[in-house]
């Protein structure tokens, strides 16, 4: 049996049919230019949040056969200012401060004392762009261990020869494939690749991995995040 | 498989016309929020793009195609990630909210795409392109339709999926094997975006072929003058 009812009552269900698709209008506040902010801050926020619950300390980013790997001249040189910011490498130390037991100026005679690891693996950029490089160094883990880090520490962060500055949160520094890189390819860092210290963590993108790192630092609390979070970029963005 | 119409009658003329209830509320809901989405989505998306419009090398770097500005969302490449990584929450309710509630309250059948609209396609096609009678149907959807919208869902998923795998190469590099690696996978991103871009333009167009009565029925979910036989 179809119902039948007349045009008024067609009316009023129609438009409260309509109406009940307001909801709707409330994407139209990021439209508005003072909310707008806020809103993709709030979004970026639960993104990093997100990213931050993925993380799996235990979990290791693919490795690659040597076969796999971009050639040395073909793997890009990204800057944020200089290429080569003309480090002094016989004078070169690494500043460590904060959360630590032993603080002070490491060589990087005293980081090569230290058990060498060396991983093909893949650097992402979030411009897109990714490449397969063959990276040698120490675990960050094993350097915390040997400056005497506080293990109930949060975040380290690093500054640099550029002026760059970075940090990464502890879980990723101490995961078993993050590097204090001191080798690409087999070769001592080149200045447009880091010299002579760089970070290389595969489960992390580009923009955290510094390059010719100069200060180290342990902490519970973070001052700044990273120059191009401070931009707008994700604060977290592990792969 | 019958549509259910209710009787209208006018007040004035006492003429009477059909309507069909053809949308439920969830359905309009979605469909109009995915809408602002998938434009947010693509925008930026194209916006993120331009950061290096190419799917080869960095070194050398060839690049696809100079997408316009104009037509990008975000200004710069920090902006565009965060329009993306706010709306993909969106999208990704959006569609669960929506395939959720098409299973479990059975309205999926209206749209799934199921073996039994087979022997329906070629009449539909030689209606729509070779001038062919109209096929009599007594659905809301005819079996083309059902294809087109079932394409999409389908479409969304893997737009989803391949996204992930951009965004999480590592954490989820099962997912990344699966299409190829991080790298392959960024392109099945880019090649499903046009494809969803086609299904919007071809959708749009028969909107616009269909008539305003249609374009109400996902506003109001009522339909005049269904195009199809009732009961």
């Amino acid at each position: 049996m179809n119902s039948r009812i007349d045009s008024c009552q067609f009316k009023t269900i129609s438009r409260r049919g309509l109406l009940k698709l307001t909801p709707v209008a409330v994407l139209g506040a990021f439209a508005i230019p003072q909310l707008q902010k806020p809103l993709l801050k709030g979004g970026l926020r639960f993104s990093d949040w997100a990213s931050t619950r993925l993380f799996r300390s235990g979990h290791l980013a693919p490795t690659f056969t040597d076969s796999d790997l971009t050639p040395f001249e073909k793997f890009p040189i990204n800057d944020y200012d200089v290429d080569d910011p003309e480090v002094d490498l016989d004078k070169w130390t690494l500043a460590v401060s904060g959360s630590v037991q032993k603080p002070g100026d490491y060589t990087l005679a005293q980081i090569h004392a230290l058990p060498k690891v060396t991983q093909n693996t893949r650097h992402v950029c979030v411009e897109g762009w990714d490449v397969i490089g063959r990276f040698g160094g120490v675990r960050l883990s094993d350097f915390l261990k040997t400056i005497g880090a506080d293990p109930t520490a949060r975040f380290i962060s690093v500054e640099c020869a550029d002026d760059y500055y970075e940090s990464i949160d502890i879980a990723t520094a101490m995961h078993p494939q993050s590097l204090l890189c001191y080798e690409m390819y087999g070769q001592p860092l080149t200045p447009e690749h880091g010299a002579p210290l760089r970070l290389s963590i595969p489960t992390t993108i580009g923009y955290k991995q510094a390059k010719y790192l100069t200060h180290l630092k342990v902490s519970h609390v973070l001052e700044k995040v990273g120059y191009w979070e401070d931009q707008g970029y994700p604060e977290f963005y592990g792969l | 498989m019958a549509t259910r119409a209710t009787a209208i009658e006018d007040v004035r003329t006492g003429e009477v016309t059909q309507a069909v209830y053809e949308h439920p509320f969830v359905v309009r809901l979605c469909h109009w929020v995915n809408a602002v989405s998938l434009f947010v989505m693509v925008g930026s998306g194209f916006q993120i793009f331009r950061a290096f419009p190419s799917f080869g090398a960095k070194i050398p770097q060839k690049d696809l195609l100079d997408w316009p500005k104009a037509l990008a969302l975000g200004g710069w490449l920090g902006g565009a990630l965060q329009w993306h990584l706010t709306f993909m929450w969106i999208y990704i309710a959006t569609g669960l909210v929506y395939i959720g509630y098409q299973i479990f309250s059975g309205n999926y059948k209206q749209v799934l795409f199921a073996r039994r609209d087979l022997p329906g396609v070629w009449p539909m096609v030689q209606h729509y392109f070779f001038f062919g009678p109209k096929p009599l149907t007594k659905e809301v959807y005819n079996p083309l339709q059902k294809h087109a919208y079932t394409s999409a869902i389908g479409l969304g998923v893997l737009s989803v999926l391949t996204g992930l795998a951009i965004w999480k190469p590592v954490q989820l590099s099962w997912l990344a094997w699966m299409m190829g690696g991080f790298h392959l996978a960024r392109l099945w991103h880019f090649l499903i975006m046009w494809a969803m871009l086609a299904f919007v333009f071809g959708h749009l167009v028969m909107v616009v072929l269909h008539g305003w009565n249609n374009f109400v029925s996902m506003l109001t979910g009522w339909k005049r003058d269904p195009e199809y036989d009732l009961e």
